[in-house]
């Protein structure tokens, strides 16, 4: 077959960019891991498609999940930008919420993106009903951009109050400020993001504009070497809310990138974990530096509405759910003055990474520990940049640093080092399911990344899971998920009315609007789509209360026309919302809506989970000799395993590891590992 | 019941016990229907000594300034309930009295016994900042106060559960006492739900671990809190130093009144002696003993973060209130301003310790809470009051230059956004910005501090401002130089006016199109204006944070020759 049909996803990430390849005509899947390429990343993943892909034209789809926009705003890389803003308002980005980067200390300042000489303020005022007090006075509007390109400025934001309420003192804003400087990263704060509170929406907007330069480049480079490669199929980009985007939304809209591969990696292990019969997970991602945690129910993760990259570096734009703590592989093991065993949060990260490693670093990490007590090859480093790891330096750590302060001898300590670590990851994992008010029980556990798939028996006895899965590819699994993600646009517009008396019409126009732009980016796309979803939900809250309930509204979109909702039908699904929420209804109040939020999907073809399947294969093959391990105490002679060559339906008791080239895979003792219909391993007791 | 633990377990279970406050904390947090405990997370829980009432652990979430004042809360439960004679298990009592629990009457406490096979083992609290609890002004700030009546309702400990059993008189007389039950119940039913997944979390760890190993795990760290702080005290040089400084007034009389403090370190050991101080006041700026105790805490635990919420901390710590003075008022005096006097506290307690160990204090941040109120009635009739808060500067540091507009130290509270502000009051911000020239000088200055002008868009309406700082400025430290004051400044027909008191005042009208202005403190220098490189100075100048001549006045001319 020469005709395109394969999906490629590539991820990049810190380290390594990991490539998905799926061949929709055999149903067979190929995955490669190469260095990721600083400072541009296009090199390694080039070299990342051209390790599996000879032939570009066979390609239909390349997606992509990248960190090119994070690493920006993070490194403060992004381009220099100017700001054009209301009279008395240049500040906005600066103040903040009013808030400080660590609640003990008093220590620590921030700096914008954008110097404040850059930032100009002109006559405009618009109040907060929409009603124009000052029309702008582009006169002003004119010299403060002509100020903003003799300083070299690539890219400007203009922000205005209440411009959510009413647009047009920005419209022609931004219409004077093209007129005299032909732009394309010229962007007001009603285009990006026309919901209420000036600094979250002008934040997001001059994070935009700051990347935006940078980004369309990365992401021109990237389309052309492809199209030189001879690929004619579709470029998308994976956005932070989980679904995917054409590039040339990415290059307008690269904020929405800002956790756009982790959040492929959430929609991965949501599709693996429903297709395998377990649609409540709770997924664990285990890095250098942090263990990422987010939750899944009933197949579907969590969105929340905005993040902060960095202090005072705020994106409000819809993201995956996903929380950090600082407990990863190279997290650093140490006792305190007060005879305390802490893990982190300081992180020797993957260079010099931990004392294995060999690379400087002397001070013992997770990882050190997990290798002291045999559960890593030191003879097969994962991710093939070192040819062996140094036992015995790992275990002269540990001892110096944990063993003589706490009186243990090195193994005694590399387990209290797991055992701390095992218990704060644990913790991170009880707190996501209580803050949303679930039972932790009630959820397996899904390790994935190159590190997680150590701790998942540990976790199970910690937090009381039945079971974990441990998908079949768990080190690319935010590839893959690119492969997997729908195309998804998510709009917004604050409405900021009492219920009873809503301009249903206006309402309604809004709606309407949102559809037909994201059915016209729908139709547009070359991709085929399997059928079309949209979601409209209302942000709404009683007279007097700050905090929103997300209120779903079932209204029904017949052939690209939405059809009006009745007051009723919104008091209805508020209340029902709301009682779900906080168990009681209050007597008397008024209900407001605050914001329209509106979802259009385009569902991308499924791909059967089951084509990863091992095809044969026997326990015998795969088994791979015996290595010392030790678990609780006692050095254990333990059985290992090639993980892909074990066939669907084994069964392997614990103690056991199962070694793949990205990861490995421990069961303890007392634990099965099963290989499922769709090559994963579930980890579940041992009945007995 | 002293058994020695070992070390991998006292890590584990110390992680594990943070987690069930931490845990706590989300449960309210989730549930509550009030934003100042949802969003502003003006709440706390934790775990505390079944005897002494001392904190042994406390959730990471909560506000500042109830880590230090929660253990009082208990310890007023443990007196009351050794009073009555009949603690069982499932009892839980429930009291808002500041003079016994610390800060003001509007944060709700609600303490219950946790037994483990018949014996109590410990007590779990929860506090939180309710949106009414009565008194003379809806929301509780009353800037005009001389007795607690005229703040709220006060409740003294009373057994809300007995047994198990919710005493339903005693939520009937709560909710006849606020302006908004609705909301009081919807904190008060969190507050319940967090106590409850306490208990049901702490059942799980006892049966896990076993109650002898849990006592043995919370004694040594209250032991390791301890060794930490006497490490920490050893490593900073003895020697005895004095720091004092002013409040403008109590709001009712116009007389500075002086907090002074002497803080001693002898070997691992610390004091600190407010003798010299103020003698209690007729307004409230008054505080209560537990209020200021806790308030040491805080600023030991802003000098010193990476010390455990944990009582053991403050054990070779003294603190010294003098009896009579406004730090240690008694019942009934009003306390509503109690920010006031613990913000002015923590600013002492910063400069008396940066004369002993100058590389780790900060300087002073902008010390006042700025609770400015407008308020009136739309054309419909409707009432509107838009209370807030108002931020400031932070000081300089031996790293870096103080936070531009940060919250006050005793608080995370954000402020609300201006748009959410316009869209539900008729007021429009004709400034939300910095303010040039308010930070104090220094190799690292101060953050800056801020001007907000608001300006009132319907008839008429009437404002209050209870602050501080507008007669003595917050200090630098290391040589820097002092900040800004606070400037609050109102349109009347014969042009701008400034209160009387400098920072408080009631009753001021104002009619539609006039506006007040608030100019906010900066925050203190670090080190010597004379080692402030050109360059940052000439930055700030370009952005307008500076204005020439002050820079020129401050840092000399070097700066006009940095090319930019």
């Amino acid at each position: 077959m020469t005709s395109s049909n394969r999906m490629i996803g590539v991820d990049v990430g810190g380290t390594f960019t990991d490539i998905f390849v799926l061949d929709e005509a055999t149903g067979t899947a190929q995955v490669a891991k190469v260095p990721t390429s600083r400072p541009d990343q296009s090199g390694g993943f080039l070299s990342g498609i051209s390790a599996r892909v000879d032939d570009l034209s066979t390609v239909s789809v390349v997606v992509h999940g990248t960190t090119a926009g994070t690493n920006a705003l993070l490194e403060r890389k992004g381009a220099k930008i100017g700001v054009i803003t209301t009279m008395g308002l240049r500040d906005v980005l600066e103040m903040r919420r009013r808030d400080r980067p660590r609640t003990w200390g008093l220590r620590g300042n921030f700096a914008p993106v954008v110097d404040r000489a850059l930032r100009l303020e002109v006559p405009e005022r618009t109040l907060a009903d929409g009603t124009i007090r000052t029309p702008v006075d582009l006169d002003a509007v004119r010299a403060a951009a002509q100020t903003l390109i003799e300083r070299d400025c690539l890219a400007v934001a203009i922000l205005f109050a209440n411009s959510y309420a009413n647009a047009e003192n920005e419209r022609l804003a931004v219409e004077a400020v093209r007129e005299i400087w032909p732009n394309a990263h010229v962007s007001a704060s009603s285009e990006i993001l026309p919901e209420i509170r000036e600094f979250e929406r002008f934040s997001t907007t001059a994070l935009n504009a700051y990347l935006q330069p940078e980004v369309s480049g990365y992401l021109a480079r990237l389309e052309t070497a492809l199209k030189e490669g001879g690929f004619a199929g579709e470029f998308m980009i994976v956005q932070s809310n989980g679904g995917v985007m054409d590039v040339d939304t990415a290059a307008k809209l690269p904020v929405r990138t800002a956790l756009s591969g982790p959040a492929a990696g959430v929609i991965a292990a949501g599709y693996i974990a429903q297709a395998a019969g377990y649609p409540d997970v709770i997924t664990g991602d285990m890095g250098g530096t942090s263990f990422d945690v987010s939750l899944i129910a009933k197949g579907q993760s969590m969105l929340s509405p905005q993040t902060s990259i960095d202090f005072g570096m705020v994106v409000r734009s819809p993201m995956i759910e996903i929380t950090t703590i600082g407990a990863g592989g190279g997290s650093i093991a140490w006792v305190d003055k007060g005879g305390l065993l802490n893990i982190g949060p300081e992180s020797a990260g993957s260079t010099p990474g931990p004392v294995a490693y060999g690379q400087g670093n002397t001070r013992p990490t997770v990882t050190d520990a997990n290798v002291v007590l045999g559960r890593i090859d030191p003879d097969n480093p994962i991710g093939g940049k070192l040819d062996r790891l140094d036992v015995d330096a790992a275990k002269a750590a540990i001892l110096e640093h944990v063993g003589k302060p706490l009186n243990l001898d090195a193994l005694q300590a590399a387990e209290a080092i797991l055992r701390v670590a095992n218990s704060r990851m644990a913790g991170a994992l009880r707190l996501v399911s209580i803050e949303r008010g679930f039972d932790p029980k009630r959820f397996a556990f899904m390790p994935f990344g190159g590190g997680g798939a150590l701790h998942s028996g540990a976790m199970m006895d910690e937090v009381g899971l039945a079971r974990s899965i441990v998908p079949r590819y768990p080190g690319v699994t935010s590839a893959m998920g690119c492969v997997i993600a729908d195309m998804r646009q998510d709009f917004v517009q604050t409405i900021n009315a009492a219920l009873t008396g809503i301009d249903l019409t206006a309402l309604t126009k809004f709606m309407q609007t949102h559809v037909d732009s994201g059915l016209a980016t729908l139709d547009a796309a070359r991709t085929h789509f399997d059928g079309r979803d949209t979601e409209f939900t209302l942000d709404m809250a009683y007279l007097g209360q700050t905090h929103t309930v997300s209120v779903p509204l079932p209204v029904t979109v017949t052939d690209g026309k939405v059809t009006p909702p009745t007051e009723d039908d919104i008091t209805t699904a508020f209340d029902s919302a709301y009682r779900a929420t906080y168990g009681r209804l209050l007597e008397n109040g008024t209900r407001r809506v605050i914001n329209l939020r509106t979802a259009i999907t385009g569902r991308r073809p499924r791909f059967d989970l089951a084509t990863l399947a091992p095809q044969g294969g026997s326990v015998e093959a795969a088994f791979k000799g015996t290595r010392e391990v030790h678990f609780a105490g006692a050095w254990h002679e333990t059985k290992l395993y090639h993980r892909l060559e074990l066939p669907v339906g084994a069964e392997i008791p614990g103690p056991a590891i199962l070694e793949q080239p990205d990861t490995t895979v421990l069961i303890e003792p007392g634990l099965v590992g099963k290989v499922d219909a769709y090559g994963n391993t579930l980890i579940e007791r041992a009945t007995t | 019941m002293t058994d020695t633990i070992d070390p991998i377990t006292l890590a584990v279970l110390a992680g594990r016990m943070e987690q069930i406050a931490d845990e706590m904390d989300a449960t309210l947090f989730r549930a509550a229907f009030n934003p100042i405990i949802a969003e502003a997370h003006d709440a706390s829980h934790g775990l505390y000594h079944a005897v002494s009432g001392d904190t042994l652990v406390q959730g990471k979430s909560g506000l500042p300034i109830f880590v230090g004042v929660m253990s009082f809360a208990v310890k007023a439960v443990i007196d009351k309930a050794a009073e009555n004679g009949d603690l069982e298990d499932g009892d839980i009592y429930i009291f808002n009295d500041a003079h016994l629990g610390g800060t003001h009457l509007s944060d709700m406490r609600l303490v219950r016994p946790y037994f483990h096979d018949g014996k109590l083992f410990c007590y779990l609290a929860s506090v939180g900042h309710w949106h009414d609890v009565g008194g003379a002004v809806p929301g509780n700030y009353n800037p005009a106060a001389t007795d607690a009546f005229q703040e709220a309702f006060v409740l003294p400990p009373v057994r809300l559960a007995k047994a198990g059993a919710i005493q339903t008189d005693i939520i009937d007389i709560l909710m006849r006492n606020t302006r908004l039950p609705q909301s009081a119940q919807g904190d008060l039913n969190g507050q319940l739900g967090a106590l409850d997944l306490g208990v049901k979390r702490l059942d799980e760890l006892l049966a896990e671990y076993g109650a002898d190993t849990v006592r043995a795990a919370l004694d040594a760290l209250g032991n390791r809190a301890e060794v930490l702080m006497r490490s920490e005290l050893t490593d900073l040089p003895d020697g005895r130093w004095e720091a004092e400084d002013f409040l403008d007034n109590d709001g009712i009389t116009d007389e500075p009144l002086k907090i002074k403090v002497a803080l001693e370190i002898k070997g691992d050991t610390m004091t600190l002696d407010f003798a010299g101080t103020a003698d209690r006041c007729a307004g409230p700026v008054n505080i209560a003993l537990p209020t200021a105790v806790a308030t040491a805490y805080v600023a030991i635990k802003h000098i010193f973060p990476s010390l455990p919420a944990n009582a053991g901390v403050m054990r070779p710590i003294d603190v010294k209130i003098p009896e009579g003075s406004l730090l240690s008022a008694p019942f009934p005096a009003p306390v509503g301003g109690y920010t006031e006097t613990i913000l002015r506290m923590i600013d002492v307690i910063f400069a008396a310790a940066s004369q002993a160990a100058p590389d780790r204090v900060v300087a002073n941040a902008y010390g006042t809470i700025n609770a400015l109120s407008i308020s009136g009635k739309r054309a419909n009739g409707q009432p509107w009051v838009m209370f807030s808060f108002y931020g400031g500067g932070h000081g300089g540091s031996i790293e870096t230059d103080g936070l531009n507009h940060g919250n006050a130290p005793i608080s995370t509270a954000t402020i609300p956004p201006m748009e959410i502000l316009e869209a539900a009051y008729p007021v429009m911000f004709k400034q939300w910005a910095l303010r040039p020239d308010s930070a104090g000088a220094g190799m690292h200055r101060g953050g800056m501090g801020a001007t907000y002008e608001i300006e009132v868009l319907e008839e008429a309406a009437t404002a209050f401002l209870f602050g501080e700082r507008g007669r003595f400025a917050p200090k630098g430290a290391a040589g820097g130089g002092d900040a800004a004051m606070n400037v609050f400044a109102y349109e009347q027909d014969d042009g701008w006016q400034n209160p009387p008191m400098a920072s408080k005042m009631v009753g001021i009208k104002l009619k539609r199109g006039q506006s007040v202005r608030l100019d906010t403190p900066g925050g203190g220098g670090y080190g010597a204006a004379a080692d402030r490189a050109a360059s940052d100075v000439a930055r700030d100048v370009a952005g307008g944070l500076l204005t020439p001549d002050y820079a020129t006045l401050t840092y000399g001319d070097a700066w006009k020759e940095v090319k930019q």
